[in-house]
């Protein structure tokens, strides 16, 4: 079996945990389940980029993931702060 | 937020994400990167820091005014336009040193303009972050 259609596969796999995220994001009722759905959202576009950068060799796009990794820290807590001080 | 475990996170993110930012800038005249991204990654950064303590501590880790960061990144991209000008040749050309320096690379006034940009996006973002933050 050719190693790459494991990447195809893990894909595949990642874009179905997506649609169940955007599922969660769009119904969650209230609004810490929406701020979990997007954290994860953005943990499974990790996953998609580094799973595309060694699928088709683009050492490159890791430093995007890197980015994403830091930076999506940053807007869960700034979440979390606005919801502390609206309650 | 007075959360211990946000506190430390930002004491060891905030220097990782400033590297990181620098090493978008350098490298982005020839790969992926440039002084726009390292700009903005630098200000997250200053913004980590912003919402672990405060916007009071983060202007004065900052040591200067975001206008001023503003104010000489323009200077820095206007005077790598000049030098081009001064040596005779059209406004802008860029000139580049013979040897590359070991680190950083070839260094010439693209490397300088790409800095100012870094600092104008730095500058800017902090700017419009620390006002909206303080109301």
């Amino acid at each position: 079996m050719n190693i790459e259609v494991l990447y195809f596969l893990a894909l595949a796999m990642i874009s179905l945990g997506l649609v169940l995220a955007f599922i969660r994001l769009v119904r969650g009722p209230s609004l810490p389940d929406r701020v979990v759905a997007i954290d994860l959202v953005v943990a499974l576009a990790i996953g998609i980029i580094a799973s595309y950068a060694i699928l088709f060799d683009q050492p490159a796009f890791l430093d995007v993931a890197i980015i994403i990794a830091l930076i999506s820290f940053l807007g869960t807590i700034a979440f979390a702060y606005y919801i502390e001080r609206r309650v | 937020m007075g959360s211990i475990i946000l506190h430390l996170a930002a004491r060891y993110l905030m220097p990782l994400l400033l590297v990181f930012s620098v090493f978008l800038l350098i490298r982005g005249h020839n790969e992926i990167g440039g002084g726009f991204v390292g700009g903005l990654v630098a200000a997250a950064a200053f913004i980590l820091y912003a919402i672990a303590n405060n916007v009071q501590e983060a202007r004065r880790i900052l040591r200067v005014h975001p206008r001023a960061l503003i104010a000489s990144g323009l200077l820095v991209a206007l005077s790598s336009g000049l030098v081009g000008w001064l040596t005779g040749k059209p406004f802008m050309t860029g000139l580049w040193l013979k040897d590359p320096l070991p680190v950083i690379g070839k260094i010439g006034t693209p490397l300088m303009f790409d800095v100012g940009v870094y600092l104008v996006v730095v500058g800017v973002t902090l700017l419009i972050i620390f006002t909206l933050a303080e109301e």
